[in-house]
This record gives structure tokens, C-alpha cells and sequence, in this order.
């Protein structure tokens, strides 16, 4: 039962990770008792199961996801919400009000216009139906204030990190919320503009080089380093 | 042209660009050259200078062109009027139509369409230099820029083309070879797996020479499909050897 390539190598779609009794875990797929890789990206071996971290994906709702959207139509009932995945999701109208509401008297784009940004919650999809999402929890909602980053969704795990190492240290550092959306959409909200941009900046380095190893240590460095240029910054305009 | 005592083929065994019967043009391939695309690739082989460029997946419309069970895959292949000695009117021709449907069905094979119903993939190939086997050219292309775009495939498409100039079965025909030429057989391969998805023939071929043709160009399929590798890895390595 041989293997063909060595933990972490980057594969390319099509290339033949293992022979023999193995599972074929995310990015990957089975033809008798071969398992190859179906996406670019770095090969990992777990006892049986051969999958591939993808370096270029793009999202795929899933129940359960945060997820940060934008409305792009307002219809009688609810909204139609663009989720940067190849399905529209779905907000209701009821879920939002949480009281009953007749489209004669209310009106939707009181509550959530086009272009609005929502963090919201998937309840229920399939390949049937497109997603529905909920609001009905605490701290999902309208946003109102914040930036956005976009990045590719596959490493939004390498930004929370080994059991949520990178993330909490950026929110250390920085002071800043983040809210990391499934779907690759990031949103901060901090103090200060510079803090958020320091976040930004370290998740669009985490981004380029989620492949490499130490990162953690090395974004914590730059986050650091680029303080001390701004405070050096500061107190020459100070003086 | 052909009424020209031109030879296509020298007394030394050679072609008019000096090379060997079996012998590929120089191959230039890039990947992600585009921001806005989702995928994107930039493939030179000898003249031929190709872009193809990928969107989607994504919701389609018109919504009723979608499909419950699979995903829709749409193909254009579009020549620049520049692309060629004399001006193309750039209105999609009988034969670019009939090459986007060709590319089409050349890469469908690849992909699991299976994986998300409702949905569609655009592929766009935009032919700015033409110098021959161009649908081949393109398909190397096309397959690059969706394994780019994080499309799921079961292999990379790489195709190459064979024929027969001057009584020599050759590899990789250029413009002059296709026009002046007795025969042309384009092949789509997916190396892995050993499969075909593209096969045509243009011209007369005894059995015998049409199997040799075949042969040689799977063989030029599998020396692109290295370079193919190389080109994608090559997007995502540089970042890793700096940091090392």
C-alpha cells in the first residue's frame, strides 16, 4: 500500500497520492483502490485517510457556517443575500422581525437595504435548495461598522489556527474584533483605524503564505514590528 | 502556398523551423495572469499565444439553461483580429463556434460537473497570436486556468496535435504544416488517468500511420503535462522558497 508523495508536498489535480486501502478525504477522489488529488494543494496522510488542504477553492455552503454576506435584492418577504458561494442565500423576513409582519405595512428596506452587509448563520441547505440563513442568534446581525477583508475561503482555518492560535493572538495585538465568515469574508471591527489595518494587514500575509510553516510566530513579529514604525511615527510628529 | 517548391521538411530531416520530426515547439506557460478572472493561464507555444480565462462557479443565467443534476459548462473560443496575417472579423465564425463546442467537450470530462448542480463555469479562451493547433493550445490552457480557479478535476487536460507533412509522421504542427500538410490529428490526453477526451483527424491516414500519429502525440501530450505541472506549482512554490 504505497503512498506517492510526502506530507505537505503540493499536488496538482490528478496526480496519484495512494494506492491501496486508504479513504479519500477532502480534494481528493477514489478510482478502484487509487486515491488522487482533485485541486492544487498540500497532501496530508492521516492513518488511512489521504486528503488535500486546498491552496485555490472557492466556498460551498454548508448548515451550521458563519457566513458574511451582502444583500443584493429585497423581495415581499425576505432577501436575496450574495454569500460568495455559486448559490444565493436566502434571509426571511420573519427570521429577521421576529414578529409577525405583512408586506402591505412593513417595509423590508427599512430593516435591510441592498448593498447592507449581514453576518449570518446557514440553517438549512441542499442541492436541491439554495441556502437559508438565520439571524436569530447573538451577534449575527446587520453590520454597521468595520472593515472587510476578502480572502480565499480554504484558509480561513489557517487564520484561526492551531486551535485558534493565530486568531486570538491577532485579537490580542491589535485589540480588534474579528468575525471570520465561512466563506472567506472577514470582518473587523476595532478602536481605531490603525488597528484595524494592522489586522488587515496580517490576515492579507497569513493569505499569501498560509503554505509556509511558523507563521504564527512570524505574523506576530510583523504585527509587532509595525507597531513600533507607527509609534516611532507618532512621536516624531508629536514633537 | 502550396504551389510553392518550398520543402517542409529538409534533406536533413528537419522542419522549417529547424525542428526534428518529433520535436515540440518552445513552450511558455503562466498561471494566474489575470486578477478579475477566478482562474486564469497564458500559454505560448511557438507563435501561438493564447489566454484563457475561468468564472465561476456561479448561479446561472438565464436560470432556465440550468440543469438539476449537474453544472453547465460554457466555452468561448474567440480569435483577436489581430491573431492572424490578415484581419478576422471579430464576429464568432462557423469554425470558432464549432472549436468552443470542441474545447468543451475536450475539458468536460475533467471536471466533476456532478458536484454542484444548478450551477455554471465560463471558460474563456482568447486566441492573440495564431500559428497552428490552436484547440490544442487552448485546451492546455483552458484545464490550467480551471485547476486555478479551484475548480475540482480528475486530471489535468493537456492536448497536442500530429500529422503528416511530406510523408513523415510529425508532432506539434505549425500553421504552415496544417495548411500544406496531408493530415492532422489533434489529441486531448489526460495523462493519469490515460484518457482521451479529443480526437479528430483532418486528411487521409492509412490505419497504420493514424495509430503512429496518435502515439506521437500522446507522447508530446505527456512532455507538455510536465510543463503544465511545473506552471501551476510555480504560482504557489515562489512564495514558499522565499520564505525558506
Amino acid at each position: 500500500m504505497p503512498t506517492f508523495f510526502e506530507r505537505r508536498q503540493i499536488a496538482t489535480p490528478g496526480d496519484l497520492l495512494a494506492d491501496g486501502d486508504y479513504i479519500a478525504g477532502e480534494n481528493t477522489y477514489k478510482e478502484g483502490s487509487k486515491i488522487y488529488a482533485a485541486r492544487i494543494g498540500l497532501v496530508e496522510y492521516e492513518d488511512k485517510k489521504v486528503s488535500v488542504v486546498a491552496l485555490r477553492a472557492f466556498y460551498i455552503p454548508r448548515v451550521g457556517d458563519t457566513v458574511i454576506g451582502t444583500v443584493v435584492e429585497v423581495g415581499f418577504s425576505g432577501w436575496t443575500v450574495d454569500i460568495n458561494a455559486p448559490y444565493l442565500a436566502i434571509l426571511r423576513a420573519s427570521d429577521v422581525l421576529n414578529r409577525p409582519f405583512k408586506p402591505q405595512r412593513n417595509d423590508l428596506t427599512e430593516v435591510l437595504d441592498v448593498g447592507d452587509l449581514v453576518v449570518a448563520k446557514i440553517v438549512s441547505y441542499d442541492r436541491t435548495h439554495n441556502p437559508q440563513l438565520s439571524v436569530n442568534e447573538p451577534g449575527l446581525g446587520k453590520i454597521t461598522r468595520g472593515q472587510i477583508v476578502k480572502i480565499t475561503p480554504t484558509k480561513i482555518p489557517r487564520v484561526i489556527g492551531k486551535k485558534g492560535s493565530m486568531i486570538s493572538m491577532i485579537k490580542q495585538e491589535t485589540g480588534c474584533h474579528i468575525i471570520l465568515g465561512h466563506n472567506g469574508i472577514i470582518l473587523i471591527t476595532g478602536k481605531s483605524l490603525e488597528n484595524e489595518e494592522l489586522a488587515m494587514m496580517a490576515i492579507h500575509k497569513i493569505e499569501e503564505e498560509s503554505h509556509t510553516t511558523g507563521l504564527t510566530d512570524r505574523i506576530l513579529q510583523l504585527i509587532r514590528k509595525e507597531k513600533e514604525k507607527r509609534e516611532v511615527v507618532e512621536n516624531e510628529s508629536k514633537n | 502556398m502550396s504551389q510553392k517548391t518550398e520543402k517542409l521538411i529538409d534533406k536533413k530531416g528537419l522542419r522549417l523551423d529547424g525542428r526534428k520530426p518529433d520535436e515540440l515547439r518552445p513552450i511558455k506557460i503562466e498561471v494566474g495572469v489575470l486578477s478579475n478572472a477566478d482562474g486564469s493561464a497564458y500559454i505560448e507555444q511557438g507563435k501561438n499565444k493564447i489566454l484563457a480565462a475561468v468564472y465561476g462557479p456561479k448561479e446561472l443565467h438565464p436560470k432556465h439553461m440550468a440543469l438539476p443534476d449537474r453544472m453547465v459548462l460554457r466555452c468561448r473560443y474567440h480569435m483577436a483580429p489581430f491573431s492572424v496575417q490578415e484581419r478576422k472579423s471579430p464576429a464568432p465564425s462557423r469554425r470558432e463556434i464549432e472549436l468552443s463546442k470542441v474545447i468543451r467537450e475536450a475539458i468536460e470530462p475533467a471536471i466533476f460537473v456532478e458536484y454542484y448542480p444548478r450551477t455554471a463555469i465560463d471558460v474563456f479562451v482568447e486566441v492573440l497570436q495564431a500559428d497552428g493547433s490552436t484547440r490544442c493550445t487552448s485546451i492546455t490552457a483552458a484545464s490550467l486556468a480551471l485547476a486555478d480557479a479551484g475548480v475540482p478535476m480528475r486530471d489535468l487536460v493537456v492536448a497536442c496535435s500530429a500529422g503528416k507533412v511530406e510523408d513523415t509522421i510529425v508532432l506539434d504542427l505549425m500553421d504552415a504544416e496544417d495548411k500544406v500538410g496531408s493530415a492532422d490529428v489533434p489529441v486531448a490526453y489526460m495523462p493519469n488517468l490515460g484518457v482521451i477526451t479529443l480526437l479528430q483527424m483532418d486528411g487521409i491516414l492509412t490505419p497504420e500511420e493514424f495509430e503512429k500519429a496518435v502515439n506521437l502525440a500522446i507522447e508530446g501530450c505527456k512532455k507538455i503535462y510536465a510543463l503544465q505541472k511545473e506552471a501551476l506549482k510555480a504560482k504557489y512554490v515562489s512564495v514558499k522558497e522565499v520564505e525558506e
